[in-house]
């Protein structure tokens, strides 16, 4: 791989960083580089530490890693909350003139270069720029063309007028001068460029493309952390395609909004995190009793309570599973990539409505908020695909007919799938129920129907794990000793892991898994592996158990749950460590 | 939409479980008089109900219908309606599930004044569990759960409705027949979010709140001169704690309603068999 560069700004929230760095990290996709971001954030608007990092190469970059090249520290927190990660040689970028940072102390071995960010801005225009000074002086420390900048200020400014553009494009190449001028070092960096066009997004965002993709009209929900960009996302772009966004009073009301959609004949979905799963289970013996269709995101964050609510966990895996009270059959997915983000909300819409059930989308944190490059073809809308189930019209529903002449959406069939009809379908109407019902949708509590209508809805579950493909993606050596299982979001990470190891002289196989329910049988793969590790973003390691459960053998386990993700360096010294330790009997 | 519809063809083929001379019966016949009347089918109809002997509505009529989940009903409507503007959605809930339970949603389905309508069979007293206070009991009625009552005051439906920006507040009684059917039309004809409390007595276990109560008492708004568009003369009546009322207490001649404000206008089963036209322009806008 390309030499890779690690860049940050960080300092309270309010002073802007994030627009800061998505303007680097717009600069440098649209200069052909791929980009991966993360943020350090709290939960509050003012004050406090936040960052963005951007990590980035010429070749593909997918995962985060303990270490940073150039800082841009605004406040002194900045630099102490990074020091684990600066090292020998890192460049930090500071206001030497701001009264909190007058006294602030380089760490030996770094390089501090001071420039005057508000004092230059004010000349540009405003000292609200002094953050576009900072990223002009970051482009002539990284090497890297300023011209790149522009478009990205265009983007972030333009509609604001092409003074304030203008303005800015002067303030960054006032930070790039005053560098150029000031300081005769030589920096190792030379951040160049391709011809390569990439998008930049996060998941969150990726979901809500899927979703309007998939031809999702309604979306109900109740804004969240870190779910909340899946709702802003869509609003505003769902109209144009037909669609509408609701903001309810309570996620009560979102799921049940949601439900009603659907039952409609709508796509329709919400999203949430963890605590707002908590309120949704009310409903969700109903959405599955009910054989509604319905996509319901949750993007984790760390629990239980509020938890930290701006930290990454992969702690609801249990809740989504077992949530609620009776046996309720479901499928949960989890993309392990921003782009299957993408991919795998399509495929959740097509699920739920082909099998009449729940469908658990689930993300996390840490790939709901980080934006990763993807060439454009990723996303080709001409590869979406739509499968509606079985649906009937006028014409057929006919051969769904009780003897006594009504509609019945819960025909006991081979398969388990019964017949659906849309409110306005002649002769179709039915009453949808959470009561025990029998085919027609009526109340019953006759022992043999109920019976029937528990084991027809768990035949769908079968006949989808027969009729559709759970397997898991799978990379590193394929005849390796060792195998690595994760789920989610660590998929980036240990791909990147995996080549360290590689370089180490350690061969490691990977299935990463985004299908927990239905999931693919491990029992061969394990079998055939001296050793298992099973990596997830819990304490508890609930997948390591489902694997244990499905293989009837031991595992090892790497669980992260100090709320940040893992990184591809620390994760291929978690993996040493585990082999060198051994299978815990 | 035939036009040789019948207020029968609303009934399916279940027989009510409720008791002999539930205040519910008349109620749900008002409904299905009003469906009937205002050109309506069970095919184009969605009915949604909540938990509760009031909950049972679903069952008892024939349409496209939801029974769901305690206290969620309002927020089914809202989503049936919003993904099919061309289906009639009328949502029916007893006291407990409206302003109890879903007491929440109930101030935001006004809110939101999306076009359906909301009976809400109010019997002042939780039937199904067999006895309990609700939420519009009076401050001393003695139940299993408040031997002394529950000693705090009922909630005023109606003044929550008009609180919360209500665009059609009215009040029926089971048992005048036509004049309930006549009001129920009217909230189905309203443009916005038709709001009926229906005295819908229960002979099991409410001896207060009984028929010839409400028979003696009721006067009806028509033969007072009261005019609905007056709001302050709906202030009046809805917060004259000495008198029942009956008849449309508010109604806003220029609401508009929710889809109209918000250009929700589609029928949003139908999409296409691929990604929607026009999706690619999503992938370049984050070059």
């Amino acid at each position: 791989m390309a030499a890779d560069f690690n860049w940050a700004v960080g300092g309270e929230a309010g002073d802007g960083i994030d627009s800061t760095g998505k303007i680097f990290a717009q600069a440098l996709s649209r200069a052909g580089r791929h980009v991966f971001t993360s943020k350090d954030f709290a939960s509050r608007i003012r004050g406090g530490y936040t960052a963005y990092k951007v990590r980035t190469s010429v070749d593909k970059v997918q995962s985060v890693v303990d270490r940073l090249d150039v800082l841009i520290a605004l406040t002194p927190r900045t630099i102490e909350e990074n020091l684990d990660e600066l090292h020998e040689g890192s460049v930090i970028i500071y206001d030497g003139e701001r009264t909190t940072m007058q006294d602030v102390e380089i760490p030996d071995g770094m390089i501090g270069i001071d420039v005057p960010l508000k004092r230059l801005a004010e000349e540009a225009g405003g000292a609200i720029m002094r953050n576009v000074v900072a990223l002009g002086a970051a482009c002539e420390v990284a090497e890297f063309p300023i011209e790149n900048l522009d478009s990205a200020l265009e983007k972030k400014f333009g509609d604001k007028g092409q003074k304030l553009v203008d303005n800015n494009k002067e303030a960054a190449r006032a930070g790039q001068s005053y560098v150029d001028e000031e300081y005769d070092h030589e920096f190792d960096y030379d951040l160049e460029t391709t011809d390569e066009d990439y998008v930049l997004l996060n998941g969150d965002e990726a979901i809500g493309m899927g979703a309007i993709a998939a031809g999702c009209r309604f979306y109900a929900g109740y804004p969240i952390t870190p779910a909340t960009d899946v709702m802003t996302y869509l609003t505003g772009r769902i109209e144009r395609y037909g669609g509408h966004v609701v903001q309810a009073e309570d996620e009560l009301s979102a799921i049940n909004m949601a439900l009603g959609a659907a039952r409609g004949g709508a796509r329709s979905m919400t999203a949430t995190s963890g605590p707002g799963i908590d309120l949704m289970t009310e409903t969700f013996g109903l959405i599955a009793t009910s054989e509604t269709p319905l996509v319901i995101c949750n993007v984790m964050r760390s629990g239980p309570s509020t938890g930290m609510p701006t930290k990454q966990e992969q702690g609801d895996l249990n809740q989504m599973l077992y949530g609620g009270h009776g046996e309720v059959p479901r499928f949960v997915l989890a993309p392990t990539t921003i782009a299957e983000c993408f991919w795998k909300t399509v495929e959740a819409f097509n699920l739920a409505e082909k099998y009449q059930l729940p469908v658990y989308l689930t993300a996390d944190l840490s790939m709901a908020v980080t934006e990763q490059t993807f060439s454009p073809d990723t996303f080709d809308m001409d590869e979406v695909e739509i499968d509606r189930g079985n649906v009937v019209d006028e014409t057929t529903i006919d051969d769904h007919m009780s003897e006594s002449g009504g509609f019945q959406p819960h025909e006991l069939t081979d398969d388990g799938i019964s017949p659906r009809a849309f409110p306005g379908t002649a002769d179709g109407a039915h009453m949808s129920t959470g009561l025990e019902h029998d085919e027609q949708g009526r109340r019953t509590e006759d022992t043999e129907m109920r019976v029937e209508q528990v084991d027809k809805r768990n035949r769908k579950v079968e006949t989808a794990r027969e009729r559709e493909d759970w397997s898991p993606r799978e990379f590193g050596d394929e005849d390796a000793d060792t195998l690595v299982v994760t789920w989610g979001s660590n998929e980036g990470a240990l791909a990147e892991a995996v080549e360290f190891l590689a370089e180490d002289g350690l061969d490691v196989r990977v299935l990463s898994v985004p299908y927990i329910f239905p999931r693919p049988d491990l029992s061969e793969d394990v079998a055939a592996a001296e050793n298992v590790v099973v990596v997830e973003c819990n304490e508890q390691g609930q997948f390591a158990d489902l694997v244990e459960h499905d293989v009837l053998a031991r595992v090892d386990r790497i669980n992260k749950y100090n709320g940040v993700r893992f990184k591809a360096d620390e994760l291929a010294e978690d993996i040493k460590a585990t082999l060198a330790e051994g299978v815990e009997a | 939409m035939s036009s040789d519809i019948r207020f029968t063809d609303f009934k399916s083929d279940k027989q009510p479980t409720w008791c002999p001379g539930c205040g519910d019966f008349g109620t749900m016949n008002g409904m299905m008089k009003a469906l009937a009347e205002t050109g309506n089918d069970p095919d184009n109809t969605f009915v949604v109900a909540g938990i509760g002997c009031s909950g049972k509505i679903g069952t008892y009529m024939h349409s496209y219908a939801l029974h769901g989940v305690h206290g969620r009903a309002l927020p089914v409507g809202t989503g049936v309606k919003m993904a099919r503007p061309d289906i009639e959605v009328m949502v029916a809930g007893g006291d407990g599930d409206g302003y109890s339970i879903g007491a929440g949603h109930f101030v935001h389905a006004v809110r939101r004044n999306v076009d359906m309508t909301y009976v809400v069979m109010d019997n002042r007293i939780y039937g199904l569990t067999k006895g309990q206070a609700s939420p519009t009991s009076r401050e001393d009625f003695e139940t299993s759960t408040s031997p002394e009552g529950p000693k705090q005051p009922p909630v005023n439906p109606h003044a929550l409705a008009l609180a919360s920006g209500a665009t059609f507040i009215a009040q029926s009684f089971s048992s005048d027949a036509l004049r309930h059917q006549e009001i129920i039309q009217k909230a189905v004809e309203h443009d916005g979010f038709g709001f009926v409390n229906v005295y819908s007595p229960c002979v099991t276990f409410n001896d207060v709140d009984t028929y010839d109560y409400f028979r003696d008492s009721l006067v009806d708004l028509k033969e007072e001169d009261h005019d609905p568009s007056d709001k302050e003369a709906a202030k009046d009546v809805i917060f004259d704690d000495e008198t029942e009322h009956q008849g449309i207490i508010y109604q806003d001649e220029d609401s508009v309603p929710y889809h109209e404000r918000h250009g929700v206008d589609e029928d949003m089963s139908v999409i296409p068999d691929g990604a929607p036209e026009g999706a690619t322009d999503l992938v370049r806008e984050f070059y």
